[in-house]
């Protein structure tokens, strides 16, 4: 990240001289304003990375010095004194559990919507719609009644469960199902293959891009939640990640300043979703302007 | 959602179907796609409409979080939960109106900021850049990574004694207490300007005011701590916001632009006639999100400020949390949910009421078709 940093205002490009004499002032301003955007952006980063190997002391006295004075990894051992290892474990069972369902049942009913005809069809889809437009926040508590009147409240099922249900997934996937020919399946049936054959060695192979796309896009946001986990559960066993880190600040863990602990913890905690997204960058800006559906 | 593919995908596929499967029998395929979609319908009915209806139910009982609320010693108050946070003077409508008043305060920031920054940087992203790709990506990582994580950075950096203010040093300027300092911004700008004296408000604006706070309160605008929230939320949001106007730019037709240069256009013209115009349905897009997502802020509230200082963090969607999980005012949450569900459907309905002209039909369907090939094509060759 930093290196790529120098690179962009210092070597102006060699090619089209007539237009860079036409807007130079333009061409600086432009670079002008993406590196100081680029710092805003970074800066954090690489200061979060930085204090998590500092000291207390030093991190509170110089909160702004890229050089931790002495460099110590105390605080990723003090993180693990917590229940730092059970939280993670927590949050990557939850996660794939999740990721897993939502893949799988969301393919599955968008193919239907999609290509299946039956009756209820179209309300069906309907109702998909609906459900897409109620804000999540306002789930809460609704949430927290359902899976104790379940009597799953406090459960590994209530982590999980809730969130396999998913419509912009449906959503997603009845789009790119649409989006296949009819044809290759036609084939299928004439050779006499029944409809979850067809839909699981001819269509779902042709609809890997999608299927990458929604696996990162549920893994993230599995990952990543938090509300959801407040109301699920209150056992300490259960806590993943973001419930978990969270108790480092606002819990009785809240101590003041130990932010080389917290830092460290945050900086884990994105490491997973960091690799996913340099690996599949492609693939999350194409859910960015698809999940523009969800909201 | 109130995205305007989704219909037209719906009535897209009603020609597909009858050329969809010639050979399979009728009830066959109605049998095949019950199964297909029922597991997902029941987990969506199970975990997102019946819990809505409980909890309408719940917002109309005084249920305190013991027992079944369906049991028969629950009572039914009507809407006596509504009126006490939104007509009967008392502490619940004060609190409940200081967090609309602060989340109005937030949205009216939050949206034009992180819309303006999101269009700024697409705009420049689109033109010829070196490393565009890293500019990208360093703008759209915040999105990906946790609220958790982002939060606990900030409150480093916002931390009395934290990079912020050590920054603010550098330039000799003495920056606040973020997190701790409850003054309103407006107040401040008040007193700047000498309008006003904060420790001594004018008795006309203190005396009185609509829905149990003085107009002075209404119009303290974000406190400090607030703004700090909501300078991390637009940093937070803006790269997501940005992408989507980065794709929007790809569809603007190349040859309008060319004929424009052709013209003799310069380069704010070209703006105003060419590429805003075929910006307006992503506009309206990232403005309806971004009202939507505002309204319902509760991971930083929750995680950096719990409401305070001085109630000036409260929002409503946090103010329902803790109403139900640390008072047992199960009622009187869930009819706050209820509240802001409707505060929601109403601004964006609005919105879209105000962000349309005279040509919006045509507009619509432009955008409907822009849409449509955007999920074809865009979608699954994402490089672009």
């Amino acid at each position: 990240m930093t290196a790529a940093l120098e690179t962009p205002p210092v070597r102006t490009p060699a090619p089209a001289p007539a237009r860079r004499r036409r807007f130079p002032v333009g061409r600086f301003l432009a670079y002008a304003v993406l590196v100081f955007f680029a710092l805003v952006y970074v800066y954090p980063f690489v200061i979060q990375v930085v204090t998590s190997f500092k000291t207390n002391s030093d991190a509170t006295n110089s909160p702004l010095s890229l050089l931790p004075d002495p460099v110590t990894t105390a605080a990723f051992g003090r993180l693990f004194d917590t229940d730092f290892a059970l939280w993670g474990f927590n949050s990557v069972w939850v996660s794939l559990l999740v990721t897993l369902g939502r893949v799988f049942l969301c393919s599955l009913a968008g193919y239907a919507l999609a290509r299946l005809r039956f009756r209820g069809r179209s309300a069906l889809f309907t109702a998909v719609l609906a459900v897409m437009a109620v804000p999540s926040v306002v789930l809460l508590i609704p949430k927290f009644l359902v899976l104790n009147q379940l009597g799953i409240y406090d459960t590994p099922v209530a982590l999980f469960l809730p969130l396999v249900a998913d419509a912009a997934g449906v959503f997603i996937m009845k789009q790119f199902f649409e989006s296949v020919p009819a044809s290759i399946e036609e084939a299928a049936r004439i050779d006499g293959a029944g409809t979850f054959r067809i839909f699981w060695s001819v269509v779902l192979p042709m609809a890997r891009p999608a299927l990458i796309t929604l696996t990162i896009l549920s893994f993230q946001a599995s990952w990543n939640e938090l509300p959801h986990f407040i109301v699920a559960s209150q056992d300490r066993d259960l806590y993943t990640l973001t419930k978990g880190v969270a108790t480092l600040t606002t819990g009785q863990l809240g101590s003041g300043n130990q932010f080389p602990l917290t830092l460290g913890a945050a900086l884990l905690m994105t490491l997973p979703v960091a690799v996913v997204f340099f690996v599949f960058q492609r693939y999350f800006v194409a859910g960015a302007n698809e999940g523009a559906v969800k909201g | 959602m109130t995205a305007a593919p989704a219909p037209a995908g719906g009535l897209r596929t009603r020609p597909l179907r009858g050329s969809g499967a010639p050979g399979a029998s009728r009830a066959g395929q109605g049998r095949a796609g019950w199964a297909f979609a029922t597991p997902q319908a029941v987990l969506i009915g199970l975990f997102v409409l019946i819990p809505i209806l409980m909890a309408f139910w719940v917002s109309l009982t005084d249920w305190r979080g013991r027992g079944s609320p369906f049991s028969g010693s629950v009572g039914f108050v009507g809407f006596d939960n509504y009126a006490a946070i939104l007509t009967e003077p008392g502490l619940a409508r004060q609190d409940f109106m200081t967090a609309l008043r602060n989340n109005a305060w937030y949205v009216l920031l939050v949206v034009p900021l992180q819309t303006a920054i999101a269009l700024g940087l697409a705009l420049v992203l689109n033109s010829r850049i070196r490393a565009k790709g890293f500019f990208r990506t360093a703008f759209y990582f915040p999105t990906v990574t946790s609220s958790v994580a982002i939060s606990l950075v900030f409150i480093f950096l916002f931390t009395g004694g934290g990079a912020v203010n050590a920054l603010l040093g550098v330039f000799g300027i003495d920056g606040p207490n973020w997190f701790s300092d409850s003054r309103g911004l407006l107040h401040l700008v008040g007193d700047g300007l000498g309008l006003w004296d904060s420790a001594n408000p004018p008795a006309a604006l203190t005396s009185g005011g609509p829905a149990g706070l003085t107009w002075w309160d209404w119009l303290s605008g974000p406190s400090i701590a607030l703004a700090a929230l909501i300078l991390l939320v637009v940093w937070t949001s803006a790269g997501g916001y940005m992408l989507m106007f980065l794709a929007a730019l790809q569809d603007v037709p190349a040859d309008v632009r060319e004929a424009a240069v052709m013209d003799g256009a310069n380069r704010w013209q070209r703006f105003r006639a060419v590429t805003l115009p075929a910006l307006r349905p992503t506009l309206f897009l990232v403005t309806t999100l971004g009202l939507i997502g505002t309204w319902q802020v509760f991971d930083q509230v929750y995680l950096i400020s719990q409401g305070n200082p001085a109630k000036t963090t409260l929002t409503p969607a946090y103010l329902s949390y803790t109403s139900a999980f640390e008072v047992g005012q199960w009622g009187r949450a869930a009819a706050m949910s209820f509240v802001l569900f409707a505060i929601i459907v109403v601004l964006t309905t609005l919105q879209r009421f105000l962000m349309r002209d005279k040509d919006a039909a045509a507009e619509r369907k432009a955008a409907r078709a822009a849409a449509r090939r955007r999920t074809s094509t865009t979608f699954f060759h994402a490089d672009r």
